[in-house]
């Protein structure tokens, strides 16, 4: 006799504290702590909070950690715990010129003011596995340069700006405020603003494989990459009860200015365009990435032939984050007895008439 | 790091945002309202939408039932009745008679709903013409002029290839003669239910960012030809629990050899039928 299957509450239940278990793993190893998230892991942590939209150090090693280390769970862990803050207030547009920098190159210059800063780069490190590193007591001293960086270094783009030869970085008209893709729906077509808020929190894989695209023949758009910065800007507020500005910390970031040819059309001369990537932390990948598809979708502004996946906003926009297209295809191991029924009875019909068919012709 | 939610989970600004979606939605049955979906703590796909429309109308009095499939006791029922007794402390039942609120996926209860009963739909896909015109910008064209000849050829080039339309889930209808509207993915079994249903039928789509309503004693037509009228699907077998012939039946697989036995899929529905038989 068949009975039907009950019980789903403790199997949840117990499913829990199985993934416990499993998180912790073997219990003789020392229990990862969130300081060695933040101290030894900080680019996990800084996708996991850009993707996540939230910069919180703290909490975003929590999520990894209840993660396993897996970012796109951890992303959403951060993203669900995010959606419940209340807004206090908006900072004010960072300034990413006066950023404190640790690393600047630029591929279209061989030198340029302030100079190459490399930094903290694994670019040029060989990609040897380094056995040393699977013993602990690592200590490196980097050596310090003979003198410090200047406090702020130029804007490679500058250079072409005060020449004419590339566009120059206005606000739309009216300077509208920007919209909050996490209050408002995405509807089309979208501005700027809100296809790089989008981009800023899309996947990184996503926009990487986009990305590259653009450099494979899909929406082909010549681009350099002039200027690249990372380091500490500082964040300020102005509470409207004060009237005055406040810095309440600083974050860090990585910038990315795309240089992209451009022919021109009939009412802008030749000229160079822009595509702008912007990450949390140590994100050169991301803003890489993201700069070129930014670039890509400004197809239609720029009056060029749409013809690839990037250049579309529907096709792009649409499927970036990371917690939207993981539910949806994770979500077809939900049940779906009953539509499969429907399915299975339709098919079913259509196969006695097939074989009814066959059968009369033979 | 100990934190207070909200009851509702949700906070009050964005209830009142979603209960205006609704209310416009209500005043235009059928049209899909974007909103400003929130990230729950479920994954997209799991009934995000439903649970924000269920978050912003629910209070302390409210008794609260939730089915997938039909069935009050799968896992993913389970998890969202859970939540709610979590985050709103709300009396829950499995009887369809008895509660206010009922969250569905994939189903319409075979106890015929009263007035003053909402239900609230789970929505993966709020576009009907989704399938057939995958740009968003061109679907709201469509349906601001009302234009839906693509859906219709849809189903006219099904007659022809296989002598009857082939679409048994998500079967499109028409709202209040205006708006072509997905009635989410339940089977076109359930479509007759949705018409004049005394009930309140809200709609909502978290990942898509749509509400949609189908106001108590609303026209809806399920699509059709006048030569090749609706129908539903029907069994030859009855219930192998309850006897119901009435129901929609799941099949289920009960050996290695393939043998199969139909019960329904609606497990409210069948408890009390099964006790009204011992009787």
């Amino acid at each position: 006799m068949y009975v039907a299957v009950k019980g789903g509450e403790t199997a949840i239940l117990n499913s829990y504290e199985l993934l416990a278990a499993e998180r912790r793993g073997d219990q003789d190893t020392p229990e990862l702590t969130l300081a060695q998230i933040k101290g030894q892991m900080r680019l996990a942590l800084a996708r996991v909070m850009q993707e996540g939209s939230l910069y919180d150090e703290e909490l975003a090693a929590l999520a990894l950690k209840q993660a396993s280390g897996d970012a796109t769970e951890a992303v959403f862990l951060l993203r669900a715990f995010r959606t419940t803050l209340p807004r206090l207030g908006y900072s004010l547009p960072l300034d990413t010129a006066a950023m404190r920098v640790r690393r600047r190159v630029s591929g279209t210059f061989k030198d340029v003011p302030g100079g190459q800063v490399l930094g903290p780069t694994p670019d040029y490190t060989q990609r040897l596995l380094d056995f040393t590193l699977a013993a602990t007591g690592n200590a490196p001293k980097p050596m310090l340069a003979e003198q410090p960086l200047p406090d702020v270094l130029p804007c490679v783009l500058d250079v072409l700006g005060s020449e004419g030869l590339i566009e120059p970085e206005r606000p739309a008209d009216g300077d509208p405020a920007p919209k909050d893709l996490t209050r408002e729906p995405l509807m089309f077509p979208a501005d700027r603003a809100t296809r790089l808020q989008n981009l800023a929190r899309g996947d990184e894989g996503y926009l990487l494989g986009l990305a590259y695209s653009t450099q494979r023949g899909y929406a082909e758009s010549h681009p350099f990459a002039g200027e690249i910065r990372m380091g500490e800007v500082a964040v300020t507020v102005c509470p409207e009860e004060l009237g005055f500005e406040i810095e309440i910390g600083e974050i860090t970031l990585t910038e990315c200015q795309m240089i992209n040819q451009f022919a021109g059309s009939n009412t802008a001369p030749p000229q160079f365009t822009r595509g702008y990537g912007l990450s949390f932390g140590e994100g050169e990948r991301k803003a890489m990435a993201m700069a070129l598809v930014d670039r890509s979708l400004r197809a239609s502004e720029l009056g060029e032939d749409i013809h690839a996946p990037a250049q579309q906003q529907e096709f792009v926009l649409y499927h970036t984050d990371s917690v939207e297209a993981s539910g949806f295809v994770q979500h077809l191991k939900l049940p779906h007895y009953v539509d499969f029924q429907a399915e299975l009875s339709l098919i079913r019909t259509l196969r006695k008439q097939f074989d009814t068919q066959q059968r009369d012709e033979a | 790091m100990n934190i207070e939610y909200n009851y509702g989970f949700l906070d009050e600004n964005t209830k009142r945002m979603l209960r205006r979606g609704l209310l416009k939605a209500v005043a235009i049955p059928g049209y899909q309202v974007p909103f400003g979906s929130r990230e729950m703590p479920l994954p997209y796909g799991w009934g995000t939408g439903g649970i924000q429309v269920t978050a912003s109308i629910i209070g302390s009095d409210d008794t609260l039932k939730v089915i997938d499939q039909g069935a009050d006791d799968t896992t993913n029922a389970v998890n969202i009745r859970r939540f709610f007794g979590r985050v709103a402390e709300v009396a829950t039942t499995e009887k369809t008679s008895e509660a206010t609120v009922i969250q569905t996926r994939h189903r319409i209860p075979e106890t015929a709903l009263k007035s003053g009963q909402i239900m609230v739909f789970q929505v993966p896909e709020p576009e009907p013409l989704r399938t057939l015109e995958a740009s968003e910008v061109e679907t709201r064209q469509l349906h601001a002029h009302q234009e839906y000849g693509l859906m219709h050829v849809k189903l006219y080039e099904d007659i022809a290839r296989y002598g009857h339309i082939a679409t048994s889930y998500d079967y499109p209808v028409m709202v209040n003669g205006r708006y072509l509207t997905s009635p989410s993915p339940i089977p076109k079994f359930d479509n007759p239910k949705l018409h004049q249903s005394p009930a309140l039928l809200l709609f909502g789509a978290g990942r898509e960012k749509r509400l949609y309503a189908i106001p108590p004693y609303t026209d809806v037509e399920s699509l059709a030809f006048d030569d090749h009228p609706f129908d539903v699907q029907t069994w030859d077998s009855h219930c192998a629990l309850c006897g119901s012939t009435e129901s929609y039946l799941d099949e289920i697989i009960t050996d290695d050899a393939g043998s199969r036995m139909f019960v329904c899929s609606d497990t409210d529905y069948c408890a009390t039928h099964q006790q009204e038989a011992k009787q």
